[in-house]
């Protein structure tokens, strides 16, 4: 059977999920190939066999963490070249896609970003995309080479498979412009304990409504009572209420749960375009005409001030 | 020396309005309303600073667009960008990722550089990925995804937000790189500016002019195909309620019907 390439996401060998997902949807085109970069590989090898690895091709150098971006793409390239492979799968996050991207252009073949589901296709893998704000859904396909494709998180759910995840050193070379963009210093993001935004079954977004940042702890304590995910929308971040790393829309996070909650946010597109394709929406807002109630599952018209206290109060009633 | 800039500006359907696509599923540019890409006005704004530190620079604002990309051009002329490149051919329509990034990579190295700035994103692609591409065809550093930039001494630094870590970089000159939306407010023209644009050249270019065939862009160069685009579905209503005291709660009834809760 063809083998397909998958790009880990880990942090230290902790594999975040959406390489799970893809590993899920890369064994409906054939026999997944996961490509480990970094430390950890027999830690990620476990869980990456439980859902479908045959193999697992893992590479280990100061290069990547010194330099940009391009150290991956030589690897990736090597792993490329030592299986020659159906398809590469690699998550749709901004560095993934840069990594797909520089890798498609290389091997000559063409290139599907945020793909939101993939199928086996007669003439190769077909590829779902959600594009103008998601109030277009397109299927595209690679006409030339071996298609390339970045898959958005919560695309699939991720499935038990077992295979053997045998680890296989792979051997890399870097070429003359993996140094080119030294990384002089990194500062991790410290961890909110809450789930990752663009993984999280449940996001709780608040925006300009919630009228500054000593407010947003109602957002955090709904979210916490939930179990979710905090987002905001530009205007929160903008207004120095919230980190951008936690804004939603077309330039922040995009996001797929299965409950989005937009408390004081009016609905913008450049909103809508991170959020439109999440399963239920829920909204809070004390204008009626807001955009945002045209997306919704279920509103509520007034204060959240109010209303996300009282939800709060009784979501936790309700849990015990 | 004189700092060369390239700034490669978009010209995108107004994601305000009501965007489509056009029989041959490539986006429709004819029936709706264009603008200068808003993420590349911050590749612009930025441009303008870095030449503002620097003793002699020069910017050169580059699009590969139809007829009405000029506008894009003039908008960032008026900005206070020096001259502008307008690649355009019949050929190039339909013309994917794979291709913007060889055309503009010719047009580049056409106009000569030191720096290229790109936007993140194009607001209706938006696949994100060009500035990486062209990196890699102009075979110098990508220092892409910045919302600070600066450079000094034939080099280039900035500060990139990833997703597990605030990084900060640093590429020698020539280099391509790519600024956010958290770059900072890009400026409005000003009436002088505008009036100032209007004198600036444009230097119009075709696929030959650049050593590039016909094949290899367009839709029958593209190294990809959409083969349906259909509409979402609009939500169906949802139920919406006024808060008279009790809307908390009837939002928990609902999620916990749900089985969200
Ligand atoms: C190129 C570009 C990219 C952009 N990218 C993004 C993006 O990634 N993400 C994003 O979010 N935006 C983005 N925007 C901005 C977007 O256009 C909107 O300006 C923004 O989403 C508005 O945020 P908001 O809904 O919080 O604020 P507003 O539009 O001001 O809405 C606030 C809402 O809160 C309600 N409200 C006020 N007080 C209360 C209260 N006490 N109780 C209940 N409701 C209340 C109001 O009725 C109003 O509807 C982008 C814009 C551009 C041009
Ligand atoms: N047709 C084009 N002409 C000039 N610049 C472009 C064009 N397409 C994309 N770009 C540049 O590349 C960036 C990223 O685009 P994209 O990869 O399409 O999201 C944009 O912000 C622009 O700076």
């Amino acid at each position: 059977m063809a083998e397909v390439l998958v790009y880990v996401d880990h942090v230290d060998g902790a594999v975040r999920k959406p390489t799970l997902e893809l590993l899920t949807l890369a064994r409906r085109i054939g026999e997944p190939v996961a490509v480990h970069l970094g430390a950890g590989a027999d830690e990620a090898a476990k869980v990456l066999g439980e859902h479908g690895a045959v193999k697992v091709l893992t590479a280990d150098a100061a290069e990547f963490a010194d330099y940009l971006v391009v150290p991956k793409v030589d690897a990736l390239q090597a792993a490329y070249e030592a299986v020659n492979p159906a398809a590469v799968l690699v998550p749709s996050s901004a560095e993934g896609k840069e990594i797909a991207a520089r890798l498609a252009l290389r091997v000559g073949g063409g290139l599907i970003t945020d793909a939101v589901d993939l199928e086996a296709g007669d003439e190769g893998p077909v590829a779902t995309q959600s594009v103008f704000a998601a109030s277009y859904s397109t299927k595209s396909r690679v006409t030339k080479g071996t298609p390339v494709i970045t898959v958005k998180p919560n695309s699939a759910a991720p499935e038990a498979a077992p295979a053997a995840g045998t680890v296989e050193q792979l051997a890399v070379t870097f070429g003359a412009l993996a140094t080119g963009t030294k990384v002089v210093s990194r500062t991790p993001r410290e961890s909110t304990g809450r789930p990752e935004l663009t993984e999280a079954a449940i996001v709780v977004s608040g925006g300009r409504g919630v009228n500054g940042a000593e407010n947003f702890p109602l957002i955090e304590a709904l979210a916490d009572s939930l179990g979710g995910a905090v987002g905001a929308s530009r205007a929160a971040v903008d207004a120095g209420w919230y980190p951008h790393t936690n804004q939603v829309g077309q330039t922040g996070k995009s996001v797929s749960p299965q409950l989005y909650i937009a408390a004081g946010i009016s609905g913008a597109i450049q909103h809508r375009a991170g959020m439109q394709t999440s399963k239920t929406i829920v909204a809070i807002n004390k204008d009626e005409e807001a955009p945002i109630f045209e997306l919704v599952d279920y509103g509520v018209v007034g204060d959240l001030f109010e209303v996300v206290p009282q939800l709060t109060d009784e979501i936790k009633a309700r849990k015990g | 020396m004189s700092l060369r800039i390239v700034v490669c500006v978009k010209y995108v359907p107004d994601a305000t309005g009501d965007r489509h696509f056009a029989e041959d599923l490539t986006v429709d540019r004819d029936d709706v309303d264009g603008l200068l890409s808003e993420l590349d006005e911050y590749a612009v704004e930025q441009a303008l600073q870095i030449a503002d530190e620097a003793d002699d620079a020069e910017i050169t604002v580059l699009t590969v667009g139809p007829e009405d990309a000029k506008d894009a051009l003039r908008k960032a002329l008026s900005m206070g960008a020096h001259k502008a490149v307008h690649v355009e051919d019949d050929d190039l329509h339909g013309t994917d990722v794979m291709g913007t990034s060889l055309v503009l990579a010719k047009a580049v190295e056409h106009v000569g550089y030191d720096l290229v700035v790109c936007g993140m994103a194009s607001t209706d692609g938006g696949m994100g990925v060009l500035p990486a591409l062209l990196a890699e065809r102009l075979g110098v550093p990508q220092v892409s995804l910045l919302s600070q930039v600066a450079v000094e001494d034939g080099k280039v630094t900035g500060r990139r937000d990833g997703d597990a870590a605030t990084e900060q970089l640093e590429a020698a000159l020539p280099a391509v790189v790519s600024v956010t939306d958290q770059s900072g407010e890009a400026r409005y023209p000003s009436f002088k500016g505008i009036m100032a644009a209007k004198k600036k050249p444009v230097e119009s270019l075709d696929l030959s002019d650049l050593g590039i065939e016909a094949d290899e862009v367009g839709l029958d160069g593209a190294w990809t195909k959409v083969d349906s685009a259909a509409e979402r579905p609009a939500r169906t209503a949802g139920t919406i309620v006024k808060d008279e005291g009790e809307g908390g709660k009837q939002l928990a009834e609902f999620l916990a019907g749900q089985k969200f809760v």
